[in-house]
């Protein structure tokens, strides 16, 4: 659904994506991730025909970039950093401006629609500018969706937003997920990615990696399993260490920690062979990762 | 054209909600209307003797026969100030217009509506419209008004006949709309070019010192309005209107206002 090619992006000597090559398909949902000013608005901004690339090639929904810019513009959908509503008009006629623009065939029926599947139906006479931050967020996702894109585009959705208004944004871009729309996720919340996203690519000015969550945490830091011990010793340690698919194993305050690959096949060999070495086992779980660590690694080797 | 159509309504949903927006459009109008009509009502009494020597001598030779002198004078002081009717289409557009884009840019908006299928010509000719039709509605409804009121007062008779002369109506019906469409642009040009919609509003209001030199250059006796003139204005103002609908467009760069605004 999107596939760019040495996309690249400079103001003036200001290099502000490089090379970027990627592939986004059908029904994925795909996270951006970077920091300020890493160039991840210049991306979507180059994706959605809103500005050119220098050079490089981009084809989204079939269409390349800067040849057929309105045919991409009438088939994605895109939610930018602000919602940009008119304040001073209703959110009905916010939508149904929108609606025309996008030429939408039944556009008080969709306007409908979104109004009543985001819950702002009861509120769609209020001028826009009385709607909280949460709600405009809401309005502005449903004028991303007036014309059912394929491709949505979110640059930040749930930036500056109460955790409640959040979650009602996520519980949203999983129906959609679930439609099988193609969602390109810009976001700073990293649990948000992890909690949405198929893939991500963590950027800064070029693509650093790009793999899902489970994945990037696996080759980063490998996977580790603790084994709460109620008597672990240095022993257990050795003995377990010794395992031909055991990289790493050392106690800590009776936790035992195992660095390997493939927990799921290992786990009961490793749960045997303590248990008959004397072990109480109270618990065993993985050992996670959270995405931020992945994301501070990468970014700090950058 | 629906889509040309829908940028005006929005517009004009947003602009007519502004009181002070309202006022503009329909006080100056107003104003502009009635203040040559009290002229016109106050000078009921003025005498050819009284009149004779104020009046400029190019000026005498625009008067038809059939006006007495003190019609004469009337008509000198009350055409000078109709040329303040070709002030509505220069003046009232320019709140509307100047805010147009820098308006957008301001709330944000401006992004996802240039996302929107919609071309650079489509929104441009949605923002000039919308500024230009209140613009030379209200120039036209000021001088029906002062049509009814001019014919109300004089009776009819030369002086009415001169007052909604051809050249008049050249000037409100003509040249009137071709004045908005030349402010409109060049107010839309400067608002996609500034980021602050005072200095937006600063700016657009030069558009108006031509008008002004219009107006001085007739009480100082320079030159005299009639029709040829009038339709020399129109052909000006006929290549201003293209050169700035081009500029206007031209400087329109969607890539530029977005990136440089923040």
């Amino acid at each position: 659904m999107i596939k760019t090619e040495n996309l690249t992006k400079k103001f003036g000597d200001t290099l502000a994506v490089d090379n970027l090559s990627l592939d986004v398909s059908e029904g994925e949902v795909f996270g951006f991730l970077g920091p300020n000013g890493a160039g991840k608005t210049t991306t979507v901004r180059m994706l959605t025909s809103l500005i050119a690339p220098t050079s490089g090639t981009a084809i989204v929904n079939g269409y390349p970039i800067g040849k057929k810019d309105t045919e991409i513009r009438k088939t994605v959908g895109i939610l930018t950093e602000t919602p940009g509503m008119y304040d001073n008009l209703s959110a009905e006629f916010n939508l149904e401006v929108y609606a025309d623009l996008y030429e939408v065939k039944d556009p008080k029926g969709q306007v409908e629609k979104y109004l009543r599947m985001l819950g702002l139906w009861e509120r769609r006479h209020d001028e826009a500018g009385t709607f909280s931050k949460g709600m405009k967020q809401k309005l502005a996702i449903a004028r991303a969706l007036l014309h059912e894109p394929r491709i949505l585009f979110l640059d930040e959705p749930t930036a500056s937003l109460d955790p409640e208004a959040s979650h009602l944004v996520h519980d949203f871009i999983s129906e959609l997920r679930k439609q099988g729309r193609t969602i390109f996720l810009c976001t700073h919340n990293l649990d948000e990615a992890d909690r949405l996203c198929d893939r991500i690519g963590v950027f800064k000015t070029h693509l650093l990696v790009v793999d899902s969550p489970a994945n990037l945490r696996s080759q980063l830091f490998g996977r580790r399993v603790v084994f709460h011990l109620a008597n672990g010793t240095e022993t257990m340690a050795a003995t377990v260490k010794a395992l031909p698919f055991v990289h790493e194993a050392r106690v800590i305050d009776h936790k035992l920690l195992v660095s390997l690959d493939d927990p799921e096949t290992h786990n009961p060999e490793i749960v045997r062979l303590l248990v008959g070495s004397g072990a109480d086992i109270q618990f065993v779980g993985e050992l996670r990762h959270s995405l931020e660590d992945v994301y501070l690694q990468l970014v700090k080797d950058a | 054209m629906k889509k040309i159509r829908t940028i005006i309504r929005k517009e004009w949903a947003e602009i007519f909600k502004k009181r002070m927006v309202l006022f503009t459009v329909i006080f100056l109008p107003l104003f502009l209307s009635v203040l040559p009509l009290i002229i016109l009502g106050s000078m009921g009494s003025v005498t050819a003797s009284s009149v004779s020597s104020d009046l400029p001598a190019q000026f005498a030779q625009v008067c038809s026969a059939s006006m007495t002198p003190g019609q004469c004078m009337q008509y000198y002081l009350v055409s000078t100030f109709m040329i303040m009717f070709m002030l509505i289409p220069l003046f009232v557009p320019v709140n509307i217009a100047a805010y147009s884009i820098v308006g957008e840019k301001t709330t944000h908006s401006l992004e996802p509506l240039l996302a929107t299928p919609i071309t650079t010509g489509e929104l441009l000719a949605g923002k000039n419209l919308a500024s230009v039709i209140p613009a030379v509605l209200a120039t036209w409804v000021g001088f029906a008004i002062f049509a009814v009121g001019t014919v109300i007062i004089t009776g009819g008779g030369a002086l009415a006949g001169a007052l909604l002369s051809l050249m008049w109506l050249l000037a409100i019906f003509v040249a009137g709309p071709l004045m908005a469409v030349l402010s409109v642009n060049f107010c839309i040009m400067v608002s996609s070019r500034v980021n602050d919609p005072r200095v937006a509003e600063q700016v657009s209001a030069v558009v108006i010192i031509p008008l002004l030199l219009l107006f001085f250059g007739q009480i100082a006796g320079l030159f005299v309005l009639n029709s040829m003139l009038i339709l020399i204005i129109c052909a000006v103002l006929i290549l201003l209107d293209i050169l700035m609908i081009y500029l206007a467009v031209r400087l329109f760069q969607r890539e530029a206002i977005l990136t440089r605004w923040k």
